[in-house]
Formats: C-alpha cells, sequence, structure tokens
C-alpha cells in the first residue's frame, strides 16, 4: 500500500510535469514570449507536487505506528494495565502485535486476538487513508500548478526558490541531527536523574547497574556512580594514546622529512587501510590475538595478568589511532612553509635538527588538534572496548587489570533491553549524554586549534 | 673581492670554527640517524601490526571456507513420513539407519549408541533431508544420495584443528569417536568441498550450518537506504553552503555543526536512533531500514565535507563562463559545476559508504545483533548485518565460530577493499587538473 | 569639471545605449569606484584603460552585475539601459546578462564539446525551438567569432582541446550566441599570443557593426587599435572619458598624460 502511494506520487509528479510543459508550449506556439523557459514550467509544477505530498507521507509513516497502536489500546478493555508495571505491559502490546503479524504462540485469550484483529484492520484502515490522501492532494496541487502557466509567470524564479528552499533544508538536517542527538539524550538523562540522585552518579565510586527484575527479588539495590567506569575509560584510551602517539608521530616525521618518496608513496596508503578496518575486526583481533599473546608473555615473565587487560583492548586501539595521528602531523609539517625549513638549513642545521628544532616546534598547534581528535575517539571508541574490556567496573588505574569503559556499559545495558523505564536502560542514556558532552568538548576545541593554525600559515 | 688569500682563511679563528662544526658534526649526524631509525622503527611496528592483523584472520578463517561432508545413501522410507504432511517425519531415523549401515558392531536401537554414531553428523542433517523429499515428494521409498555437513568437532578433527595427539581427556572428541571417524573416512564418505553455505545460508545455531546471506542482504539494504537518504541531502547541502550560503552566523553554525558531527562517537548515533526512532517514533527493532537511517545520519558529514571539497576545487572562471552567458546561479550549479564535481562527490560517497558498512556500534542498539535463521526478504524485515553478525559470532563458544568470525571478516574486507578500488579508480580515471 | 560635463553632452548626441550615473563600488571596507558616470554609446568600441588595480575590470562587472556574484561586493549608484534601471528589484540578473554578454581575461570554454558551448546559452533562454534552429544559431555565431572554418569539422570535439586564440573566440561566439546588445570583453587578449590578439582584435571591429563592445584593456595600443571612445580610470575614479583620438593625442587631464606617456601605471 505505501509502495503504492509512493508510486501514485511519482506518477502524479511526471503528470505535473509534461501537463505544465505542454500548456506552456502551448501558450510559446501562439506566438506569445514567455517569461520562463517551458521545462521550468514543468519543474515548478512537479516540485509544488512532490515536496508537499512526500513531507506529507513521511510525516504520516512517521506517526502511523503510533497513532495506531494508541486506538487499539483504547479499545482494550478497562482496567488490562491496572496493576502492572510498564514492562508487562509492554510485553502485552508485543503479544497483540505478534498475533497480528501472523505469529501465534500457544493459544492467546480471546480478547488478544480481538484486539490483534482490530490493530490489523486499523493499519487497513491507515492505508486506505494514506493512499486517498495522496490522491487527493496530489490532485488539488496539480490543478493549482496548472492554474500557474502564464505568459508572465516566473516559473524559473518559483522553481528556483522551491529548490534552494529544499537546499537549505538539507543544510540544516545536519543541525535537525544535532537536536535530535541533544533531544533524545536529555530526554532520558532527566528521567535518570529523577531515580538516581546526579551526585551519586558524578561523585559515586561504586557502579552495579544490577537492579532487581521481580518485586520479591532481594538482590542488589544496584549502584550507578559513574566514576570507575569513567576511570576504566581513561585507562584504557591512556594505553592507547601511548602506542598511537610515539607510533603515529615518528611516522609522520619520517614520511614527511626522510623517507625516499617511493617509501612514502607507498606506506602512506598501507597505513591508510589501517585506518579503514571496521573496528570490529579490530575487537576481534584483540581477543583472538593480542590479548592470548600478552597473556603468554606475561605468564614467560611471572606477572599476573587480568583475562580482559586493558593493555589488550587499549593497544589494539593504538593501532587503530597510529594513522589517524599520522596523517594530522603529516598535514601539520607539510603546512610549515618552506621558508622556515630553508633557514634553519642555510644555517647549517641537519635535517634531523631542522625537523627537531624548527618543523616539529611549529607544527605543534596543528599536531595537538590532530591528537585532541585522536583522544575524542579513543573515548568514544566502542568496539574493541566491547569486545576486548571488561564488565565489571573498578577503581583501578591498574592496565594489567580488567577495566570496563563507558561505551562498553551502554552497549551492555541496552542491548536487547528497551523498556525505557528502569535506572539500568537510561544510566545508558545518562553515560551517553556524558560521553556526547565530553567528546564535543574535545572536538570544538580540536577543530578550533586545527583551524587557527590552518589560519596563521594560509 | 676582498684581499683575504685561502691560506689566510684556513688559519685563525675561522680554522677553529670549521674544526669545531666537523667535529660535532658525526655526533649531530648520529642523532639524526638514530630519529631516522625510530622513524623507521614506527613504521616497521605500524605495518607489522597490520600484516599480523590479515595473517592472523585468514589463518584462522581460511578452513572456514572449507566444510567436511559426509556422503551418505539414505533410503526414505515411506513408513516413517506422513504423507499428508510431508515436513512431519522421522527423518532423523533415516539417516540413523543409513548411519548403522558403516557400523554392523553398533545397535541402531540402542537411543545412545545410536546418538554417539550420528552425532558426527550436523544436528541440520535431518532437516536437508526433509527439505530433499518436500522439494520432490517422488523421493519417497527410493534411496537418496545426499551429502550432509559433518558437526562443528568431527569438521575440527577432519581438518587437523582438533589435534589428535592431545591426550584425550583435553579433547572434545574422544578416542572411540575418533576411531567410528576414521571408518567413514576409510569408506570413502568423507569429503572436504568448499563451504558454499557461508554465503548461501543464514545464521544459525550449528557452526556447520551458518551462513553470512542473512547479513550480507541485511547490510545491502542498510547501505541502500543510508546512500538514498543520505546523498541527496549531502549534496543538497553541501551545495546550498558551497554556492549559496550568505556569509554569516547562521551558516558558521551549520558548518561548525557539521564538522562536530563528523566526530561524534558512533555509539551515540545508536542511542538517538533508539531513543527515537524505535522509542518515539515505533519503527520496528532489528530492522535495515532504521539502522540505514542511522548509517545515513552518519554519513551524511563525511558526504556533506567530501562534496564540498569537490565543488570548491572546480574553478571560478567556468562558473563566470556560465554567469556570462545569462544562466541563472543554480543553472551554473546543476549544468556545469555539480556535473565536473561528480567524480570526487562519488568517490567522498563511496568512501563514506565503506566506512558505514563497517559500523557495528550503532546497529548493535537498534537490535541488528538478533538471531535470526532466515533472510530478510525486505528493508522492514529483521536482520543482522555484516559487522554485527561478526560480532554475534565472535562471542559465540562454538569453535567452529572463531574460524567462521575470521571468514566473515575477510568476506566484508572483501567488500570494503573492492568499494575503496571504484573509489580510487574513479578519482584516477576522472581526475581534472584545472 | 565643467570639461566633463561639456564631454557629456557631446557623448548624448550619439545613440546612448548605457548610461552610468554616480557608481560607486565598495568591497567590504575598500571604495573600488567612486562616483563614475559614464555614457556608452550605440554601435561603438569603448575602451577602459587605466593602471591595474584601477577598478576598471570592477566597473564592466557592474554593467551586466556579475558583481552580485561577489558576497561582499556592494554597487551603488544608477546604470541605464536603454533608459531603464539595471539594479532595479524587478530586473532579473540573468535577463541583463542575456542582454549583456561578457567576455572573460582567460579564456573559459566549459569542458564540453565546441557545439555544446555555443548551444548553451540560446538552449538556457530557449532561443531556438527546433535542432535545425540551433544548429543555424550555433553555425551563425561560430561565424560571428570567426571560427567557423576552422572547427566545423569537429563540432563534437570539446572546446578545451583548442589552442588559447581559438578558446577565446570560441568564448566570443558563446557570448554572441545569445543574441546580446552590449558585449562587455575583460582584457580578452591578455592571455593570448599577438598573432591570436590581431584575430581577436579585427573581430572586435566587426563586431561593433550590432553590437555595443566596451572593452577593459591593459594595452593602450590595443584602445588606441580598436575604440571609438576611451575612458581612463585611475584609484577608483574615471578621470577621462573622450573619444578616443582626443585622449591619446590631447589628454586633457595630467594624470591620463602621465600614464599615457608611461609615467604611472
Amino acid at each position: 500500500m505505501v509502495l503504492f502511494a509512493f508510486t501514485m506520487l511519482l506518477c502524479a509528479t511526471m503528470l505535473a510535469y509534461f501537463v505544465n510543459r505542454r500548456a506552456a508550449l502551448s501558450i510559446r506556439a501562439g506566438g506569445v514570449q514567455l517569461h520562463s523557459l517551458e521545462s521550468f514550467h514543468g519543474l515548478f509544477a512537479a516540485l509544488s507536487v512532490l515536496v508537499p505530498v512526500l513531507v506529507g507521507i513521511l510525516l504520516w509513516l512517521a506517526l502511523e505506528g503510533t497513532a495506531v497502536d494508541g486506538f487499539m489500546l483504547r479499545s482494550l478493555p478497562e482496567g488490562t494495565f491496572e496493576g502492572l508495571d510498564s514492562g508487562a505491559s509492554q510485553l502485552i502490546v508485543a503479544e497483540i502485535k505478534s498475533i497480528a503479524g501472523g505469529r501465534v504462540f500457544g493459544t492467546p485469550e480471546p480478547w488478544k486476538i480481538e484486539a490483534a484483529e482490530r490493530l490489523v484492520r486499523y493499519h487497513r484502515i491507515a492505508d486506505w487513508l494514506l493512499v486517498a490522501l495522496v490522491a487527493t492532494s496530489a490532485t488539488i496541487l496539480l490543478w493549482f500548478a496548472r492554474r500557474s502557466v502564464a505568459e508572465q509567470f516566473r516559473a524559473r524564479q518559483s522553481a528556483e526558490r522551491i529548490v534552494l528552499g529544499l537546499m537549505i533544508f538539507c543544510a540544516t538536517a545536519a543541525i535537525f541531527v544535532t537536536i535530535g542527538i541533544v533531544f533524545a539524550l536529555t530526554f532520558e538523562t532527566i528521567k535518570f536523574f529523577q531515580i538516581v540522585p546526579i551526585t551519586e552518579f558524578l561523585f559515586g565510586t561504586s557502579w552495579e547497574p544490577q537492579i532487581p527484575i521481580r518485586e520479591d527479588q532481594v538482590a542488589a539495590e544496584g549502584a550507578f556512580g559513574a566514576v570507575p567506569v569513567f576511570l576504566g575509560t581513561i585507562v584504557i584510551s591512556t594505553v592507547a594514546l601511548f602506542v598511537a602517539i610515539p607510533v603515529g608521530l615518528m611516522t609522520a616525521i619520517y614520511l614527511n622529512e626522510f623517507a625516499p618518496h617511493r617509501v612514502r608513496k607507498t606506506v602512506k596508503p598501507i597505513l591508510e587501510i589501517l585506518a579503514g578496518v571496521p573496528t570490529v575486526v579490530y575487537g576481534f583481533f584483540a581477543v583472538l590475538t593480542v590479548a592470548p599473546a600478552i597473556r603468554q608473555f606475561a605468564a614467560t615473565i611471572g606477572v599476573d595478568v587480568a583475562p580482559n587487560t586493558a593493555l589488550a583492548a587499549g593497544g589494539v586501539m593504538g593501532i587503530m589511532l597510529i594513522p589517524f595521528i599520522s596523517s594530522f602531523a603529516d598535514d601539520a609539517l607539510s603546512a610549515v612553509p618552506r621558508s622556515l625549513r630553508d633557514g634553519a638549513l642555510a644555517l647549517g642545521a641537519t635535517r634531523g635538527e631542522m625537523m627537531l628544532n624548527v618543523l616539529f616546534p611549529a607544527a605543534i598547534p596543528g599536531i595537538v588538534g590532530g591528537v585532541l581528535l585522536a583522544v575524542s575517539r579513543a573515548i568514544g571508541e566502542t568496539m574493541i572496548v566491547v569486545m576486548a574490556a571488561g564488565l565489571i567496573a573498578k577503581m583501578t588505574i591498574n592496565p594489567l587489570d580488567s577495566v570496563t569503559a563507558v561505551t562498553v556499559q551502554i552497549v551492555t545495558l541496552l542491548i536487547g533491553d528497551t523498556s525505557f523505564d528502569n535506572p539500568k536502560t537510561l544510566s545508558a542514556f545518562a553515560l551517553g549524554m556524558m560521553l556526547f558532552l565530553i567528546t564535543l568538548i574535545i572536538n570544538i576545541f580540536a577543530l578550533r586549534i586545527v583551524r587557527k593554525y590552518r589560519e596563521i600559515y594560509d | 673581492m676582498t684581499d683575504i688569500t685561502p691560506e689566510q682563511a684556513g688559519s685563525g679563528s675561522s680554522h677553529s670554527a670549521t674544526e669545531l662544526v666537523r667535529k660535532s658534526l658525526a655526533r649531530r649526524n648520529r642523532k639524526q640517524r638514530v630519529l631516522q631509525g625510530f622513524g623507521i622503527a614506527a613504521i616497521f611496528f605500524a605495518l607489522s601490526m597490520l600484516v599480523i592483523l590479515i595473517g592472523s584472520l585468514i589463518s584462522t578463517g581460511y578452513p572456514a571456507f572449507t566444510q567436511t561432508h559426509v556422503e551418505l545413501e539414505v533410503y526414505v522410507d515411506p513408513d516413517e513420513v506422513n504423507p499428508d504432511n510431508l515436513s512431519r517425519g522421522s527423518y532423523d531415523e533415516m539417516i540413523a539407519v543409513s548411519m548403522g549401515a558403516y557400523f554392523p558392531g553398533v545397535d541402531m536401537t540402542d537411543r545412545t549408541a545410536a546418538r554417539e554414531v550420528t552425532q558426527i553428523l550436523s544436528s541440520g542433517a535431518q532437516l536437508l533431508l526433509r527439505e530433499r523429499v518436500i522439494a520432490d515428494p517422488s523421493l519417497i521409498g527410493q534411496t537418496v544420495n545426499i551429502k550432509v555437513p559433518a558437526s562443528d568437532n568431527f569438521d575440527q578433527l577432519n581438518k587437523g584443528l582438533v589435534k589428535r595427539d592431545t591426550p584425550e581427556r583435553l579433547r572434545r572428541v574422544d578416542d572411540a569417536a575418533i576411531e567410528r571417524f576414521d571408518t567413514l573416512n576409510e569408506a570413502g564418505i568423507i569429503s572436504t568441498p568448499l563451504n558454499t553455505r557461508l554465503v548461501t545460508n543464514a545464521d544459525s545455531r550449528f557452526p556447520e550450518l551458518a551462513g553470512l546471506k542473512g547479513a550480507i542482504i541485511g547490510s545491502f539494504w542498510a547501505l541502500l537506504t543510508c546512500f538514498v537518504i543520505s546523498f541527496p541531502i549531502g549534496i543538497g547541502a553541501a551545495i546550498y553552503l558551497e554556492e549559496f550560503a550568505p556569509k554569516n552566523r547562521l551558516s558558521d553554525i551549520i558548518e561548525i555543526n557539521i564538522n562536530n558531527l563528523a566526530a561524534v562517537p558512533s555509539v551515540v548515533f545508536g542511542l538517538l536512533a533508539l531513543a527515537v526512532f524505535l522509542g518515539w517514533f515505533g519503527m520496528p527493532r532489528s530492522a535495515p531500514l532504521v539502522g540505514g537511517i542511522t548509517l545515513a545520519l552518519m554519513t551524511l558529514p563525511t558526504i556533506i565535507i567530501a562534496t564540498r571539497a569537490a565543488l570548491k576545487a572546480v574553478p571560478p572562471s567556468i562558473r563566470e563562463a556560465a554567469l556570462g552567458v545569462g544562466a541563472s546561479k543554480q543553472q551554473v550549479v546543476f549544468h556545469h559545476v555539480l556535473p565536473l564535481a561528480m567524480p570526487g562527490i562519488l568517490t567522498g560517497t563511496i568512501i563514506g559508504l565503506a566506512q558505514a558498512l563497517g559500523e557495528t556500534a550503532p546497529l548493535l542498539l537498534i537490535g541488528m545483533n538478533a538471531f535470526i535463521t532466515s533472510a530478510p526478504s525486505g528493508p522492514f524485515d529483521s536482520a543482522t548485518a555484516l559487522p554485527t553478525q561478526i560480532f554475534i559470532w565472535a562471542d559465540s563458544p562454538e569453535r567452529g565460530f572463531v574460524s567462521r568470525t575470521s571468514a566473515a571478516i575477510l568476506v566484508l574486507l572483501t567488500f570494503l577493499i573492492s568499494m575503496n578500488a571504484i573509489a580510487i579508480y574513479l578519482r584516477q580515471k576522472f581526475e581534472r587538473k584545472w | 569639471m565643467n570639461d566633463m560635463r561639456k564631454i557629456e553632452r557631446d557623448v548624448k548626441m550619439a545613440d546612448t545605449k548605457i548610461t552610468a550615473r554616480n557608481v560607486n563600488v565598495f568591497y567590504g571596507e575598500t571604495h573600488a569606484i567612486k562616483n563614475v558616470d559614464v555614457d556608452i554609446a550605440e554601435n561603438t568600441v569603448t575602451a577602459f584603460i587605466g593602471p591595474s588595480g584601477c577598478g576598471k575590470s570592477t566597473f564592466l562587472r557592474c554593467i551586466n552585475r556579475m558583481n552580485d556574484t561577489i558576497d561582499i561586493c556592494r554597487v551603488t549608484g544608477d546604470i541605464q539601459l536603454d533608459g531603464s534601471d539595471i539594479n532595479a528589484a524587478s530586473v532579473d540578473p540573468v535577463q541583463l546578462r542575456a542582454k549583456v554578454g561578457m567576455v572573460f581575461q582567460k579564456p573559459n570554454p566549459f569542458p564540453k564539446s565546441i557545439y555544446d558551448n555555443v548551444a548553451y546559452g540560446p538552449r538556457i533562454h530557449g532561443l531556438a525551438r527546433t535542432k535545425s534552429d540551433m544548429d543555424e544559431i550555433v553555425e551563425r555565431a561560430l561565424r560571428r567569432g570567426a571560427l567557423w572554418e576552422e572547427v566545423k569539422d569537429r563540432l563534437d570535439q570539446p572546446g578545451t582541446g583548442l589552442s588559447g586564440g581559438q578558446q577565446q573566440r570560441l568564448c566570443i561566439a558563446r557570448a554572441v550566441a545569445t543574441e546580446p546588445e552590449v558585449l562587455l570583453m575583460d582584457e580578452p587578449c591578455s592571455a593570448l599570443d599577438p598573432i591570436a590578439t590581431a584575430q581577436i582584435e579585427e573581430l572586435i571591429d566587426e563586431l561593433r557593426q550590432e553590437y555595443s563592445v566596451v572593452i577593459v584593456t591593459h594595452s593602450m595600443q590595443q584602445a588606441a587599435r580598436v575604440s571609438q571612445k576611451t575612458a581612463f580610470f585611475h584609484l577608483g575614479n574615471l578621470v577621462e572619458f573622450n573619444d578616443t583620438s582626443n585622449i591619446f593625442s590631447n589628454p586633457s587631464d595630467p594624470r591620463t598624460e602621465s600614464y599615457i606617456t608611461g609615467r604611472i601605471g
């Protein structure tokens, strides 16, 4: 049905184009000079049919599900959800939906089957309504567009205004995404802080997000002190930067100044491969190869290492960040004006001295910007830590120990659980909010440094 | 010309300066060589990590590209099949009987003994037989030649991954089982052909049956959605910002915003999708459509940035020429600038899509890590994607999934490499020097 | 100043195509053109000369509102084409540019075929109804651009493959193809060799039969060779505007005199 609505819209759009073009042509054939070319009359008509109806369809589709569910819920017998927490009521809704989808498990109560039938019926009605709406609105718009064809009608300007409007919409889409992120995170985070005090979250040193599943369970209350989680992220990121910064910078220095042209030309793209490997692959690499290697090595020198050591996750993350830092540093070094290099060399400095005493210091702002971006990446990196780091939050800064990370907690708390009303899932959003804010601040800072640096030498 | 002769220059204070320089030079050059050494060591480290990464994936992944099979002659007993409903029938019995033929000493009516024999075969063997019979009911009452996969442990044994010389109690296959397997091997019914199920099957609980079809199709739908959304919006945004936007505060904010968005952690996009798309709009969980929309939001900044760079590279003289003959600003852009920038835009888009293909975390949060044993038939069906499938398999305890994870990664990397190769080809073919 | 008024009256006696009064142009804070008054006559070649950075190109770009495309550029004053204000809100710069064609300093053919280069303007303005109409327009334009004989057998080859002089003639043909009334040329020969320059100059003289041509040039010899009227710009001011012969033989302003004799510039 939806597909049919889209097809209809497409046909109406094409129809509008050809009808108006024909109309414009026939005016022109009468010997009148049109203001705009006939194809613009067609384009204007097509756009003025396509855009409003398309927006309508998309809005409809976005809201249909919720609306239909609402109608269905209102028709349920009174008191169905009385005394049930939201998890149980969601289960009922899910069951009705799966019956409606034709997947019946066991023998459900008759009222559930009835509700499912009603749901199916509402959906069918909604579909028909959509098609009818598309048909009428397209017809009306087509009629208006057809009437616009006239000798003096500025079809080009009108069509271009619509196109410009569309482009402005596209440009602001990025802003909408940011607003969406902020809203979604804030909304759920506020809900979380209504259950768990913000001070406990920010300063608590114990993170045990297990909560009782049933009323009668006497399990732990659950603790939501985020400090150890962030500590874990810091430990892993530090390990990563310890690997990535020296290797990345040395690589950049060598490639920028000393490497023969052919070496530079081959090594740079190979390093780019490291940057293009998906993080889930790095995660598997950490589990499959690096962690066992570290354990084995530690065993031979008699050191005790936790199975999910921060060293493995951090080290692999560091490998991932090498090309990131090296390409930023390489760009920064290349941006230093030739005159500075030449000045140093003319004084009789060796190329090494020129690099260490002149080029590198001059490039430091640009490099710092790149390193900061790498820090923000390390903090936000998810898959490597999800696969290779631990789950238990510990107050430790020992990289040999098993630590968890912010992103690990977000993912594990949310996998397979979507009810948005218990502190366990909501805490993931609070963590996400913190993560977003921290990386945002670092990013703004880093991008500003990078931009300033470019301006200095441009 | 001054009147200092060479001999004079070689003596006195200037002599000692030269001497000083000469003396220190060795030390300074050594310092430079150390610096260079560090550089080479760094590159060597990075490259060797890449080699180890690829090497370990290939060495663990290659066994998964073949699969041990057992070839059986199975008599489809009409008494055991329900003629009204062919999917009801004791197909496991029929297979057990045909296996029993190789073990005359084993009493196949004894359930435990029979189990020991049939455990060599995959638990999916009876399903394969059932499919054959359902597809062709005339087979009932006949003897069918069927090749069924061996179960994971015996597959490992056959490939030498389970070592025969490890002590029995540390081995997952005991000596008796090895002996039984060898009996079949001597009978010549064991073979190890190419594992086509890796790409023709969807996921399964049993490693020997698990394949990537569902994940590949899921990734396809997600990427298609991602492309359909992010390509037009990205280009529209880039054109507006590069060609039309007035230089004011708003366009500054948009620009800063896009740069920041490109650096937002991917898991945050997952949170957005979970709260907004699934929570508020009630979109289906685990659907590639939702995954694609989420990926589109992440790919958008990449495409915008690449498109702007490509538009910037078109020289202003082309714009002036078109304006000069009376083209409107939009005609200039759509007739001249955009077509000339297209190769650059496509290159950037493909690279953006390649990143999206490898993205995992946001897909996990919207439930694309579900266990789904059939390939999705459309973008609304529940599905996994390649990277989430890798994550699922990497988390599975069965030994067979280790090599399958590596194999899946190799498949994913193949896709990524081909996409990047296309991008590089486009860039080189259409690169234009102005 | 009294002299200037007198000159103005003289010019007005010919058929005036473009009248500019009190034109000022600002680039951000920079005042690039200061109170310029000019009349451009029909079927005349008018040359703008002056040292580089004097604003002659900027002023030229006011006439077809190419300065609109520069964000920080602001134009005030009154420019009239056939008695109607070109900066009026009701005037579409696109239609203006179809009437006032322009040829640029560096030849800038589109990276398309020769045919498509010339046909582009007529196509977007809807000047041809059929393919044969278009063929005719292209041929006529290329003939007027004195390029037809050289390219008639390879119209489908890219315009960027021609020599520099041919490219510039292609650009002239492209500008002519939209049937403009005024042709603006911004140093059209500065990127060309002497032979190509001579060809273009010859062409300009022919074009005068049908168009008002305004040419910006840094070469006084060129101005003297091709133009009937010459305007001398200096530091954003229009210093002197007169018949070309007068300017070069008997300049009335000392600045003009020193420029022509090579003391400033």
